[in-house]
């Protein structure tokens, strides 16, 4: 069955609701105006105004009380428009929802789903296209998922519901119009929340990416094996925690490493993985490990500056060149 | 809401309605060119709103602040940034008001105090309260000019902010504009208290209320709130109740509003009931008229050009005003 990354997104909510009388969806616009990326579009006419929630413009107000209600039983999953909003929510997701087990001594837990839209790519500047999940990423206590294909859209949220502690997932803007087929029983999606993927295999190099930037790596992958360099692609979909062995396997395979990532190079996800893998697999590395980030600047609004700050697959493909010293 | 006479000569009459025709022809000609791909990323029309911003911006003095949202192209040009430079901004060019930088969303002009277009809902409310304390502080005598929309109400900041201006007597006049839409969710879906004014004379700013349909009502009650304030009053607050015509953004399919709605709040347009206004009290005829539109056109026809023809930021200059250029 062909499929949308939307789609896909709206029928894990759909399953979660109609499945768990505890599960709720709560956000800004998710109920009348259908979402403001339209993913939960008619889930108001099917499940009602109860639990498909519309929020006022109150994303600390309404994070904070999805967190209340996760400590009173229920299962909420609240919708924030974008990761940039939600840093007007970041007080109760950092100093709340991940601290209070830890705060506790183990006695409170947060089972919230909290979902929202990031990176750039449709010309929004610099207020919103950001990409702050490594941020979240940084915090001990949280779990942070970006299903970067269809079948991840549909299956992680299951999982993420299960899960006894906060999990944020992070939807890619340029991936909802993402089509693809999908298989109509749940053994096509029924995913775990843990590990990363391998999306290609290869021998030269590993591209590690994640989230909108797999399918740039998948990209340069192929203009790579035209060139005949065969990259491995992995796919992390957890971001935190880092499935670290499955990086490391790979590149103690290939013994080369790019890191994409549409974060900022400094203080960020990316530095993280390059430490890891130099912790790791130092001894195996042919070379030094490479980052395509989004350059340091605040996300411009025209379309050349806004190309020319995000990762691409060209610059993907430049940095694979220069790793195996061929410029 | 009956209309009454409009108190003001026939000179000031026409300028108000030339503004307000340059504001709509310049949002409509946005319109179009997104629809032609030139202007992209979110694009918010202030089309039936406009007795808002040209009513209530002239009543700011040159020295005066001003803060705005993502719906602020009419708030700009009534500031005096030129139609020019926001074109070129929404196009993307170099030549645009932020160099490319902002879009839509993000126009700003410093040497006219216009401190932005902020995209982030309630975002310029503490930036108001901090260029009023900065006006205190310096004994200036400015007063700041806060715009938002009324879904900005359910945010922290509007009451932080509200509290703060009031507890230090700061010169903000917080400008809100009632549209009785937040995208998709109206006023009583997501107040407990939707009036507005309670909600402000609750932090004793005093509030106002003017029809935002009615250029002369948001003009007198503009000047009423800043003579107050300019005596040294410290804040206020004017809500002024208005409609938008078009959708929140053009990604808006509009689910959540009546048709007929819509086209009752069109009968109430601020540009066509001014101009008959004007006309039944003999200060405007169909001639004049339609002289004025032909000069918003032709200004917008121009501005449209510039911005076509103004060139891209060179991707080598991605870099710079990121930092000062200078190291510390
Ligand atoms: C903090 C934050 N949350 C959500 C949004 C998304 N958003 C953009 S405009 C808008 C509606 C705001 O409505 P209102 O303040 O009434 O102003 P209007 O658009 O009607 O002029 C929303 C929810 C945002 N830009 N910032």
């Amino acid at each position: 069955m062909k499929i949308s990354y939307r789609e896909a997104l709206r029928e894990a909510l759909r399953d979660a609701l109609a499945s768990d009388p505890r599960v709720f969806l709560m956000g800004e616009d998710v109920g009348r105006y259908g979402g403001s990326y339209a993913v939960s579009k008619g889930l108001l006419e099917a499940f009602g105004p109860e639990r498909v929630r519309d929020t006022p413009l109150s994303e600390l107000g309404f994070v904070g009380a999805g967190v209340g209600a996760a400590l009173g039983g229920m299962r909420p999953i609240v919708e924030v428009m974008t990761v940039n909003f939600s840093l007007l929510a970041m007080d109760q997701i950092v100093n709340g929802a991940a601290a209070l087990r830890h705060m506790s001594g183990g006695q409170l837990h947060v089972p919230l789903v909290i979902r929202m839209a990031t990176g750039a790519g449709r010309q929004l500047a610099a207020q919103h296209s950001h990409s702050f999940e490594g941020w979240y990423a940084h915090v001990p206590g949280l779990r942070v998922l970006a299903p970067a294909t269809i079948a991840d859209a549909r299956g992680m949220l299951e999982p993420a519901l299960a899960c006894p502690d906060p999990v944020i997932l992070f939807e890619h803007v340029r991936l909802y119009n993402l089509e693809g087929e999908l298989g109509d029983d749940p053994s096509a999606w029924r995913c775990d929340i843990r590990s990363a993927a391998m999306r290609r295999a290869g021998d030269a190099v590993t591209i590690i990416a994640y989230g909108g930037g797999l399918l740039r790596a998948l990209e340069a992958a192929d203009q790579l094996a035209g060139e005949g360099i065969e990259a491995e692609v992995i796919d992390l979909r957890v971001l935190r925690p880092l499935d670290t062995p499955t990086l490391l396997g790979s590149v103690r395979k290939t013994h080369r490493a790019v890191v994409v990532d549409e974060g900022w190079k400094s203080g960020s996800l990316s530095a993280e993985i390059v430490a890891r893998l130099m912790e790791g697999a130092f001894y195996d590395l042919d070379a030094p490990v490479g980052r395509v980030c989004s350059e340091e600047v605040p996300m411009p609004y025209a379309l050349p500056l806004e190309e020319a700050a995000l990762p691409q697959p060209g610059k993907i493909v430049a940095a694979v060149r220069t790793l195996l010293g061929k410029t | 809401m009956s209309l009454g006479p409009v108190p003001y000569d026939k000179t000031s009459s026409q300028a108000l309605l030339a503004d307000m025709l340059r504001i709509r022809r310049l949002e409509e000609a946005a319109a179009e060119w997104y629809g032609a791909g030139k202007i992209r990323g979110y694009l918010h029309l202030y089309i039936g709103e406009e007795a808002v911003a040209a009513g209530a911006m002239p009543c700011f003095h040159e020295g005066d602040d001003v803060v705005a949202t993502y719906r602020e192209h009419g708030h700009a040009l009534m500031r005096g940034v030129p139609m020019n430079a926001i074109m070129a901004e929404m196009f993307g060019k170099a030549l645009g008001c932020s160099r490319g930088r902002g879009g839509s969303m993000h126009l700003f002009d410093a040497g006219r105090r216009f401190f932005g277009g902020n995209a982030i809902v309630g975002g310029g409310l503490p930036l108001a309260v901090g260029l009023a304390l900065a006006a205190q502080l310096q004994h200036e005598a400015r007063v700041v000019a806060c715009f938002f929309g009324e879904g900005a109400v359910a945010e922290g900041a509007f009451h932080e902010s509200m509290n703060l201006a009031a507890l230090w007597k700061l010169p903000v006049l917080f400008c809100c504009e009632n549209n009785l839409y937040a995208m998709g969710t109206a006023l009583a879906r997501s107040e407990s208290q939707t009036d507005l004014c309670v909600k402000a004379e609750s932090y004793q700013v005093p509030a106002l209320r003017a029809d935002g349909m009615d250029v002369v009502s948001v003009r007198e009650t503009t000047q009423q709130a800043l003579a107050r304030m300019r005596a040294g009053g410290g804040p206020a607050f004017v809500e002024y109740r208005t409609y938008r015509f078009r959708a929140h953004s053009m990604f808006d399919p509009e689910l959540y509003r009546d048709r007929k709605e819509v086209e009752a709040w069109k009968e109430r347009g601020p540009i066509h009931t001014f101009s008959a206004r004007l006309k039944a009290e003999g200060k405007l005829t169909e001639e004049e008229f339609l002289a004025l539109d032909a000069r918003a056109m032709a200004e917008v026809a121009a501005a449209v050009a510039f911005a076509d023809a103004a060139p891209f930021e060179p991707v080598s200059e991605l870099g710079r005003d990121v930092v000062a250029q200078e190291e510390p």
